[in-house]
């Protein structure tokens, strides 16, 4: 049972990602309707644009869960019978970027994942025959780094040191932007 | 197959029941002394792991186990302890509370992407009678409302029926209407439901086979659910049911009115169980009043196991519904040492002499779980099935709306942790879930999708 309730704060943190993709690609809606809808390299430096934004929200909610896992862990701490907190707060930063990693893998995935169940060749039209491979791939890569940037995001909250938040943004946004 | 559909009223009955989620503990009834002291000893009990013993108001001196001079002392650590344990209670209830959900959902969304039956439209319930297929979209928003007054005002007419009948106790024809609507749920619906499974999957069957399974199949639902029966088999049953339920609905119930329903029906929960004269909130008062369960088949309960009898006024029946609680107990609780609850039950046999025991049975056996009425299942199960049925945006549309309703139940409970009361389970979950899956169909869809195609990750 103790497992289990460490897996607890896995699913509000799926939702504080979800309500941040929301928020992202309700930006990036607004921003397609408003502007011209032919340029294809308008709409291109618009996803940019929205994926940034999007990356920049998440951190923003990363850092919210982060803010409210500390108010309820210094809560159990103060109850608990030894003056520790039954979970601790290295767990629960794994925990959290693990859930943030699951649900951007399963969101950037799932779909692809539906189709190459169905009939279709790869590639046909001259793109490369390695999609869905590649993809898998990265998506691994992306959930791994979640889970990374959320450990390492929460020490650096722990200890006072934003240099090393800022290096977790930056690499975000380097990684999204490869 | 309208015919058939005319048969189904009955099970509409249950589905209205199903919407309140109960407390784990009963508040303390004042005219019942009793029951009182049997509560303070029980919540005593709970917490002897922690100190020699206290209670929670310091006006029950008549406990042989507790020292009054201690009681004042005590006060405010056991408050904060109760907290601590209300928290960690409530993270293993969300946890016991969101493996049923899951298991219900999975299987609908399951069955929906699989078996393309339950999304064809074959028809309407009787209570939708207004089509969906008018050209004009005011027309159909019209339709749809208009449907969705007609389907809430028969729940509600059901719904206090129902409770009129629980108030004057006519047991046995609720009990009847109970069986009578379980056997047409295991036995009609699984039939269906397995014979669309066949014929998707290509499988040939003959019919003796089919009726040896169905007919093994529905008698033992009917002996789990309504009798004795070991508790996951009948939490399984509970599931299956509901989950069949949640096809019929999803297949019968025109699109909009779908949504529409969802909506009106979370308000109306709402008002049912918290407005004072609320057919749900009198129906679990008066059920705590007489210190009944409320019957088996309206409700899932995560940890316990029902006695069958109302009052068994003697020791001896007592004995081995103990026991088997105690086994329950301690095949289902690992990080309590066994002979913890076994010193409970012995010690609490002392503050609570001859009468009534079952009262005090029960209580102690309603602060182990959640209970979790079974429309709940079945109105988010609908809501994830829709979202999976309809939805372009396919996969993540229903992620989505999946992780919005387990954070609405895990709201809920943390809401009812706190109020230890009985409180509608579906307006927060449904918000949620509704919200996000209009957002996610909308908005979110064409955004992961150009990104995907790009294999631009954020």
């Amino acid at each position: 049972a103790r497992e289990r309730e460490r897996g607890v704060p896995l699913f509000p943190r799926a939702f504080f990602w979800l309500v941040s993709l929301l928020l992202a690609s309700l930006i990036w809606f607004i921003s397609v309707q408003l502007s011209d809808r032919e340029n294809a390299k308008l709409q291109y430096g618009l996803l940019v644009f929205g994926a940034a934004v999007s990356v920049l929200l998440q951190e923003a909610f990363r850092f919210a869960y982060f803010k409210l896992l500390k108010k309820a862990d210094e809560g159990l701490a103060m109850i608990s019978e030894d003056g520790r907190s039954p979970i601790s707060l290295r767990q629960m930063a794994y925990v959290s970027g693990l859930s943030f990693g699951i649900i951007s893998g399963a969101f950037s995935f799932v779909n692809v994942l539906a189709d190459s169940v169905g009939p279709g060749t790869v590639g046909i039209h001259g793109d490369s025959p390695y999609y869905f491979i590649t993809s898998a791939f990265l998506t691994m890569a992306l959930v791994l780094l979640h889970t990374f940037w959320g450990v390492i995001f929460f020490d650096a909250c722990e200890r006072r040191r934003y240099w090393c938040l800022g290096l977790v943004v930056a690499s975000h946004l380097l990684a999204s932007g490869l | 197959m309208l015919t058939f559909m005319n048969n189904s009223d009955s099970e509409e009955e249950p589905c209205n029941e199903r919407t309140s989620l109960m407390s784990a503990e009963s508040p303390p009834v004042p005219s019942y002394q009793d029951g009182l002291q049997a509560s303070e000893a029980g919540e005593a009990q709970a917490h002897r792991k922690r100190r020699t013993g206290s209670s929670r108001s310091p006006n029950n001196v008549a406990d042989g186990d507790m020292s009054d001079s201690s009681v004042p002392v005590r006060e405010s650590a056991s408050e904060n302890e109760e907290e601590e344990l209300t928290l960690k209670y409530g993270a293993k209830h969300v946890i016991m509370l969101f493996v049923p959900v899951t298991l219900c959902m999975i299987v609908v969304v399951a069955t929906i992407k699989s078996v393309r039956f339950y999304t064809e439209k074959n028809g309407q319930l009787i209570y939708t009678p207004f089509s969906e297929d008018t050209p004009s979209v005011g027309q159909r928003l019209l339709n749809s409302v208009l449907n969705t007054i007609i389907m809430i005002s028969v729940i509600v007419v059901m719904t206090v029926f129902l409770v009129l009948l629980y108030k004057y106790r006519c047991y046995k024809f609720i009990h009847g209407w109970l069986i009578l609507s379980s056997l047409m749920l295991l036995f009609l619906f699984t039939y269906i439901y397995l014979g669309e499974v066949l014929k998707t999957y290509n499988v040939a069957m003959d019919y003796p086979t089919l009726f040896l399974v169905i007919w093994n199949f529905g008698a033992v639902g009917m002996i789990c659910i309504h009798w004795k029966g070991p508790l996951q088999l009948q939490q399984a049953y509970l599931i299956m049911i509901s989950a069949l339920m949640a096809l019929v609905f999803i297949k019968y119930l025109p699109e909009w009115s779908a949504w529409v329903i969802l909506g009106a029906i979370s308000i109306y929960d709402l008002m049912a169980v918290l407005c004072p004269k609320g057919p749900l909130r009198m129906l679990v008062e008066t059920a705590q009043e007489r210190n009944e369960p409320i019957f088996p088949a309206l409700i899932y309960s995560s940890a316990m196991m029902w006695t069958v009898g109302m009052a068994k006024p003697d020791t001896a029946a007592r004995g081995p519904s103990q026991q088997t609680w105690d086994a329950a107990e301690d095949g289902r609780e690992n990080h309590r040492n066994p002979s913890h609850a076994d010193s409970r039950m012995s010690e609490a046999r002392g503050p609570v002499p001859t009468r009534p025991i079952t009262s005090f049975e029960e209580l102690e056996e309603e602060e182990r779980g959640v209970k979790l009425g079974l429309g709940d299942f079945i109105f988010y199960s609908v809501l994830v099935g829709k979202a999976a049925a309809t939805a372009s945006g396919d996969w993540n549309t229903t992620l989505a709306c999946f992780v919005a309703i387990l954070i609405g139940l895990c709201l809920t409970l943390l809401l009812l942790a706190v109020f230890k009361k009985a409180l509608p389970a579906l307006p927060i979950s449904i918000t949620f879930g509704l919200v996000f899956y209009f957002s996610t169909d909308n908005l979110v869809r064409p955004f992961m999708d150009t990104l995907a195609s790009h294999q631009l990750y954020i």
